[in-house]
């Protein structure tokens, strides 16, 4: 993907926000935990978090990225707890 | 003396609050809206519980963006003081006037019981009534209590004697069986380092009277209004 590419398109992109390493995540662990019970012994570990898909109108890809940094800090995700993760999907 | 009470969309234990006030204190007491930006006329600023914007995307998350928590925000840097129940707590550390955040209880549960507190600091405007050590049983009611912080921030809150209340067991000792969700170091109640602001889980306001299971909760009103009337004497004389 070209970020210096100038484009009028609306863009989609989306968000993940998860707990941080050595946080702790009850729901990952309960979820690992009957999936285990279920038979599945092989999954060791699962992480829970959320995810948003958010459509920007008109900005450069680059401006879009800037724009979604500063949405997550403020509000998207809690630094105390969460990392998050930006993507271009269209 | 004057208290405030903020209703943001979704609070749902102002009036329980504003009661507390009423009745324990006797003290003017006034609502204050989400929107309200002048907190001037102020003595002590309540946040109380509830589904502040329903706890969408974090308990606490939308709220702090509200009018008012800029004002709060100044109004705790001017030294009034600030108390967050439940809710408010959560809000509290979303709008980083106290320290950490708030995870998912362990158990994944909605919790709704009394618990038992161990006073840990009573040199606060909010805690000064109780012995230090002592025992007390308030309600809690919330999903998201689990407290936590980074290592670093947490030994601070320890050193410098900010952990107000922990949960323990009737008998006041540290066990896993009476955390009630979790909590990093049984943190129930913590405070800010100017000591104005303090944020708990438990619910004083619904513990103010033995009918309603306990009246342990009237302290922590009672506090308050001694600290602000030495602190009248104080600037009068």
């Amino acid at each position: 993907m070209s970020t210096s590419r100038k484009s009028r398109k609306a863009h989609l992109w989306r968000v993940d926000v998860s707990l941080k390493e050595g946080v702790l995540d009850p729901q990952g662990t309960t979820i690992r935990r009957a999936l285990t019970d279920m038979g599945y012994e092989n999954i060791k570990k699962v992480k829970s978090g959320k995810f948003f898909e958010i459509e920007l109108d008109g900005d450069r890809a680059r401006e879009a990225a800037k724009t979604l940094e500063e949405v997550c800090r403020k509000l998207l995700a809690n630094p105390v707890i969460e990392r998050y993760e930006i993507k271009r999907l269209k | 003396m004057k208290f405030g009470v903020i209703t943001f969309p979704g609070s749902n234990c102002d009036y329980d609050a504003y009661r507390a006030v009423k009745e324990v204190l006797g003290e003017e007491v006034e609502y204050l809206w989400h929107q309200d930006r002048d907190l001037r006329e102020f003595d002590v600023v309540i946040l109380p519980g509830g589904f502040s914007y329903g706890d969408y995307l974090r308990t606490g998350a939308i709220a702090r963006f509200s009018a008012i928590m800029g004002a709060v925000k100044r109004f705790a840097r001017s030294g009034g003081l600030v108390l967050g129940i439940c809710n408010g707590f959560q809000i509290l550390l979303e709008a980083g006037l106290l320290p950490g955040a708030m995870l998912r209880n362990r158990s994944l549960r909605f919790v709704c019981k009394y618990v038992y507190l161990r006073v840990e600091n009573n040199s606060t405007p909010f805690t000064n009534a109780y012995k230090i050590g002592e025992v007390v049983k308030i309600p809690i009611a919330h999903s998201d209590g689990n407290y936590f912080a980074d290592q670093t921030t947490v030994e601070e809150s320890e050193k410098s004697n900010r952990v107000v209340f922990r949960y323990c067991s009737p008998g006041g000792e540290l066990d896993d069986r009476h955390n009630p969700n979790g909590s990093l170091n049984f943190i129930a109640g913590i405070m800010n380092s100017r000591g104005n602001v303090m944020g708990m889980m438990p619910h004083p306001e619904r513990a103010t009277s033995q009918l309603l299971g306990s009246s342990d909760g009237r302290l922590v009103f009672e506090s308050m209004y001694s600290y602000l009337s030495a602190k009248g004497r104080r600037e009068v004389s």
